[in-house]
């Protein structure tokens, strides 16, 4: 794995991920992996590389290809005392093992009420881009999002990568931890020792007086790129990086959008149920008088992803649709 | 020959223990169903008179440290493990003083600081749970061992066949026990399943030993787990055991279960778990009013667990927004 333990240089998402759960494993003996190809293989991702190497397979343990019991062990050992974290290959493989954390984990410490502590992370490759078709590409935050009691990180940088996955598996509650496909090989600077940043702090990654930006993993370096397009043309766009869905930090973007009275929300799920819809509706409710424009979404279309890199980009939100959008609120 | 019982054997004792507690699952459940028909228990109950032997004999061989996990058949494995009567019939009559504060209801019955896990409703959904907690046991170097309760229904689900795969591949302390009572709610368990013994005849395609056994003799239930158990403790990997038992009640609520035979229905109520245990208490010359002193003892126990959930406070309103995070409460965003 990448030697960042030092302060300075830059690090890939792809390495943040091995190296923030490294960290963990090193501070917590009860930090143990499971998942497919993870151990010598170190994943089809390479984001678990060094793991089995520095800790054995003692902490690393590669599973068959069995969903429903990678997840379900994961939530009985979180039950006993391990803080497991569990990987789902794809994210749109949650979908086989949905029973988990839909009916499971987000419900036993409930209906048993609060008899038991399920300290777990499932991490799952999330997102398109990168040409992999309709059951490989998914951006699938918003299933977890409709799911009380599960709690949802998608980082967009590397040193948020570490700073959530610490503090995700610190929780004691169940996180699903999307890591963006699309997002792997970017750079960014190393993340210090000890790193942590807490669970549904959202942050302002480019401040702006004119339109609020509100996006996720992968959408932030898009929402970057769409606020320097129409900075040239006098419109000065902050952009929020979320992080977490649950916690939904609201109280960041209602203070942003009381300073900039426009919102563009820009989401890499389906519009249909995606989560800028919940955004949008606590923005009508708690900050109508702020808002001096319509509230915008750009997600993705309904549609399952395609293939073809020309077909791809006609569903997927791009720099320059939000750029458009930018520009007609402000012009609004 | 016939005995005082304070000069019964070892044997007898112990016997008589189990006896009493399957006694005390039978009352809770009589009771179960006549809240239920009288309207002080909403929602459904899946009553587990007739398959007290089961949950008593795996019982007798667990520590005190195992873990169980149940499905939403599963008031007997709550009771065995030391949860109370008058608590889960307050949790089934939504009270406060519920098992789990009125927030599972019949089909969640849990003890956690019993081991008892949780009680489970999307069949075969705990198996991988069972099998994670024999691995977590496994990796902080216990000798604990997990056991998953589960219905002959749950052997068509794809969960167990992970869970048994993956139990065996990593050789886990865990013991899976299947309670086949002949039905898959209202249909007979042989008419959509390929083999025979729904569960033990899976067991050599994972390589894993298997028990077919009578499930209604709570000695045979018990010695049988001890052997799993045994195994299970000492390094030699899960078993699968499955008892043949028959429920006395219908699947739930009020269903009669007019789709089983009447004779099939007289044989096995003839082979009553409870009347099974009395013949063996008899041969070892246990005397009747021995038997009818714990009958008479738990038929108290439980009018006064019925009158004392009658009592107890509704579920309290404010715990409805509790208890989602480990902080206690339900707070999702800023």
């Amino acid at each position: 794995m990448a030697d960042v333990t030092a302060t300075g240089g830059t690090i890939t998402y792809r390495e943040a991920v091995a190296e923030g759960i490294a960290r963990e494993m090193r501070r917590d003996p009860t930090v143990v992996c499971l998942g497919e190809d993870i151990g010598a293989a170190e994943g089809v991702f390479k984001t678990t590389v060094g793991l089995f190497k520095e800790f054995g397979p003692r902490r690393v343990w590669d599973t068959p290809i069995s969903e429903q019991a990678i997840v379900g062990a994961a939530m009985g050992a979180a039950m006993t005392g391990i803080r497991p974290v569990a990987e789902i290959m794809f994210s749109d493989f949650l979908a086989c093992c949905w029973d988990y954390l839909a009916n499971e984990i987000p419900k036993v410490r409930y209906m048993t009420g609060g008899q038991v502590t399920v300290p777990l992370v499932v991490r799952t490759a999330n997102g398109g881009g990168l040409g992999f078709g309709a059951q490989h590409s998914q951006a699938v935050e918003n299933w977890a999002l409709a799911v009380p009691g599960l709690k949802v990180v998608a980082p967009s940088t590397p040193a948020d990568v570490i700073g959530l996955m610490a503090a995700s598996i610190r929780s004691d509650d169940p996180v699903v931890f999307f890591e963006h496909k699309g997002l792997f090989a970017s750079k960014g600077p190393a993340a210090p020792e000890g790193h942590v940043v807490p669970l549904g702090a959202a942050a302002v990654v480019r401040p702006g007086a004119d339109v609020t930006l509100v996006a996720l993993a992968s959408m932030v370096p898009v929402a970057l790129r769409a606020a320097e397009a129409v900075a040239a043309e006098g419109i000065d766009a902050e952009v929020v990086d979320l992080r977490c869905l649950v916690p939904l930090d609201m109280h960041t973007v209602l203070d942003s959008v009381g300073r900039t009275s426009r919102l563009v929300i820009v989401e890499e799920n389906p519009y249909q149920g995606g989560w800028g819809a919940t955004v949008a509706s606590i923005v009508a409710d708690e900050g109508f008088e702020s808002l001096d424009a319509p509230v915008r979404r750009v997600a993705a279309a309904c549609v399952p992803l395609p293939f073809a890199d020309s077909l791809e980009q006609v569903v997927l939100p791009t720099a320059d649709k939000v750029a458009a959008e930018v520009r007609r609120l402000a012009a609004y | 020959m016939t005995a005082p019982a304070d000069q019964l054997t070892g044997a007898a004792t112990e016997l008589l223990g189990w006896y009493e507690q399957m006694a005390v699952i039978r009352g809770t459940e009589k009771a179960a169903q006549d809240l239920f028909l009288a309207g002080l228990v909403k929602g459904t109950t899946h009553l587990a008179a007739g398959q007290e032997a089961v949950a008593v004999g795996v019982s007798a061989a667990l520590r005190a440290d195992d873990y169980v996990f149940a499905t939403y058949r599963g008031h007997h494995h709550a009771i065995a493990r030391g949860a109370s009567p008058e608590a889960c019939l307050a949790e089934l009559m939504s009270r406060a003083t519920g098992l789990c504060k009125a927030k599972g209801g019949s089909m969640h019955l849990t003890k956690a600081d019993a081991g008892m896990l949780g009680s489970y409703a999307i069949v075969g959904s705990h198996l991988p749970m069972a099998v994670g907690a024999a691995w977590s046991a496994t990796l902080r170097g216990t000798d604990q061992v997990a056991v998953a309760f589960f219905g002959d229904g749950a052997t068509n689900i794809g969960a167990f066949h992970e869970a048994l795969n993956l139990a065996a591949v990593w050789r886990l302390p865990v013991v899976f026990v299947c309670e086949n009572n002949l039905y898959m709610e209202y249909t007979p368990i042989a008419s959509v399943t390929a083999v025979p013994n729904p569960a033990a005849d899976r067991a050599p395609a994972y390589r894993l030993p298997a028990e077919l056994i009578d499930g209604n003799d709570v000695v045979v239930v018990r010695d049988a787990a001890a052997r799993a158990v045994d195994r299970a403790r000492t390094g030699g990997g899960p078993t699968v055991v499955e008892a043949r038992t028959y429920r006395h009640f219908g699947h739930s609520r009020t269903d009669p279960g007019t789709y089983r035979p009447a004779e099939e229905v007289r044989e096995w109520l003839a082979r009553d778990p409870l009347a099974v245990a009395r013949d063996r208490l008899s041969r070892l010359g246990v005397p009747d009013d021995v038997v009818s002193t714990v009958d008479g003892r738990v038929a108290e126990l439980v009018a006064a667990a019925v009158s004392a959930a009658k009592a107890a406070p509704p579920a309290d309103p404010a715990e409805a927004l509790t208890d989602v995070w480990a902080d206690g409460g339900a707070q999702w965003r800023t």
